[in-house]
């Protein structure tokens, strides 16, 4: 287990430091100069300068490596143009709205998921299924940027329950951690559907009703413990995937997260904070899914065996 | 019928892009006069049918280029990754030894990067446009095709006819692409249908986010995103588009389904 630890630390460095070189070279590579698109057309170039020494662009590009990899060990993710303020000092400020965001919709999901999937697989090929399936794959189109706007008109314009906007309310995150959750719900139900269908068709199953154990036993814990393993796999995996899809949420619902200052720092052309934003959430990201493969290890000794 | 359903969806929407060519520009045109009017049965047989939006542009001929624009990107997007993916996971799956190590650490790379993430960076550093949309989505959108082209590729390898092929001497190239791809292309296909819908997505999400179409051209995603400025005086604007889009990628996704139960001996007999 520790040496499978060790292995999986050394992969999510390794994958960090490929991002981190990813985000540096495709900002000072593409053609076309940084400084030129800051500034706009009718920047004097003394400015010009005077911001390439800023952000030192006047550096050779291996010098500027350098400064920017031992950076990020030691948190310094440079001066954000706009703030005049330490990246680091931002992202600080906002990932913890957007770890919010995502973990609210992570439990919204599951609270669908898990009866919409249970019902589904229970009365498997009748009218439950193929109407919480038929839910699920209309949960899984509809695009957050749209289900966003329509959730604001119904519940917060003409039944004026919940917030349109921001993160002030005490309601505010109700319809933001739907939005975000409901793609999750929607897949989680179909592999939780899924993954019990197989398990229903064990033998242990068959001998749990055999000696006459309660309905309410043998699904709720023979079957059910069993289907989570993959389920929760996904779970972890899908954590992640919200953490990049709450960039759209948090633009739709002006939520003060990470992606919404990622989007709008795009608009201002305040690159270090762009590169800050988009190094943090995709580093969050691998970290999340190795957890994951760490927490799966350890449910189940067979992958630590296999690998 | 759920099939023909999802079928002539999609009939639509060519229907739609291809119409796009005969608007031209009279859907940028600006009436003022006419601004956010609701959708109107007065307006039975004109473009205004859906309404206007807040410029006075019709939003059916709006709908209609943002169809051509959705299509245009779809198409693009699955045509490249489709192509760079294949190649070179099937050259990956199928020469092995310190090459395929490589490529596979380069698609693990690229997995373990939240792809929208990635496409957002490089439609933030290349600036907005339907060809860099196209661009940033091909190169997060071709890891999917080279993985499995790689997987079905090493199931493969050793099959008789690939070997007897070997034998009589058949350069790689030609191996692969006449004994080897023939073989791979339906579970591709089923990707490249899912690709299509991811697609429409992503351009879309893009555009609402600002970083793809620009105006005065029309996409759907920017539709919704100027829409939700007036959701509460005219929600037509965020629904029509919405509905179109939604539509589209739920036909496209079930059409992905029907082709993947058809191939996938497996998921038919478990089926109940």
């Amino acid at each position: 287990m520790i040496a499978y630890f060790f292995r999986l630390l050394g992969s999510v460095l390794f994958v960090s430091w490929t991002v981190g070189t990813l985000v540096f070279f495709l900002i000072h590579l593409v053609p076309g100069d940084p400084v030129a698109v800051m500034l706009g057309d009718w920047a004097s170039p003394t400015d010009e300068t005077a911001l390439r020494e800023q952000l030192g662009l006047h550096l050779p590009i291996t010098t500027q490596y350098w400064h920017y990899i031992t950076g990020i060990f030691q948190l310094d993710l440079g001066q954000s143009l706009f703030f005049h303020q330490p990246v680091s000092e931002l992202i600080a400020e906002r990932f913890p709205m957007t770890l919010q965001l995502a973990f609210m919709a992570l439990i919204i999901a599951s609270l669908i998921a898990f009866p919409l999937g249970l019902w589904a697989a229970l009365r498997a090929g009748k009218w439950p299924d193929h109407l919480s399936m038929s839910v699920s794959l209309i949960g899984v189109s509809i695009p957050n940027f749209w289900l966003g706007p329509m959730l604001i008109l119904f519940f917060s314009l003409w039944l004026a329950w919940l917030p349109v906007s921001g993160a002030e309310q005490p309601f505010s995150w109700v319809l933001p951690a739907v939005t975000l959750g409901t793609a999750l719900a929607a897949i989680l139900a179909r592999m939780l559907r899924a993954s019990l269908l197989e398990v229903l068709h064990e033998d242990y199953i068959r001998t749990a009703q055999a000696k006459g154990l309660p309905s309410r036993l043998v699904y709720g814990k023979h079957a059910l413990l069993n289907a989570l393993l993959p389920v929760v796999t996904i779970l972890g995996l899908q954590l992640g995937t919200l953490l990049g899809g709450a960039v759209i949420t948090e633009v739709v619902f002006d939520w003060p997260g990470l992606g919404q200052l990622l989007i709008e720092s795009i608009q201002r052309r305040d690159y270090p904070v762009v590169q800050g934003c988009i190094l943090v959430i995709s580093i969050a990201y691998i970290t999340i899914n190795g957890l994951t493969e760490l927490v799966y290890a350890w449910l189940d000794p067979r992958i630590r065996v296999a690998s | 019928m759920l099939k023909y359903l999802s079928y002539s969806i999609v009939v639509v929407w060519l229907l739609m892009a291809f119409a796009g060519f005969f608007i031209g520009d009279h859907a940028n045109e600006v009436v003022l006069s006419q601004f956010l009017s609701p959708p109107s049965e007065q307006a039975f047989l004109s473009t205004a049918i859906l309404g206007t939006d807040e410029l006075g542009r019709p939003v059916l001929e709006r709908l209609i280029l943002g169809a051509q624009t959705s299509l245009f990107v779809a198409l693009g997007v699955v045509f490249f990754s489709a192509i760079i993916g294949t190649t070179i996971g099937v050259y990956s799956g199928y020469v092995g030894g310190l090459t395929d190590k490589i490529i596979t650490k380069v698609i693990d790379v690229f997995l373990a990067f939240p792809g929208l993430l990635l496409a957002i960076a490089l439609a933030a550093i290349l600036g907005p446009g339907i060809e860099n949309v196209v661009f940033a989505l091909v190169v997060v959108g071709w890891v999917g095709y080279a993985r499995l082209a790689r997987a079905q590729t090493l199931s493969l390898r050793n099959r008789e006819h690939i070997l007897a092929a070997r034998s009589l001497g058949v350069s790689t190239p030609l191996m692969l692409y006449r004994h080897v791809l023939p073989l791979i292309l339906a579970p591709l296909g089923v990707e490249a249908t899912f690709g299509i819908a991811g697609a429409v997505i992503s351009e879309a999400g893009l555009s609402f986010l600002g970083l793809g179409v620009q105006p005065p051209d029309a996409s759907w995603g920017s539709m919704i995103k100027e829409g939700t400025r007036y959701l509460l005086m005219a929600p037509h604007l965020v629904l029509a588009p919405g509905i179109a889009l939604m539509l589209v990628v739920l036909a496209v996704n079930l059409i992905g389904d029907q082709w993947r139960d058809h191939l996938d001996v497996r998921s038919k007999k478990s089926r109940p």
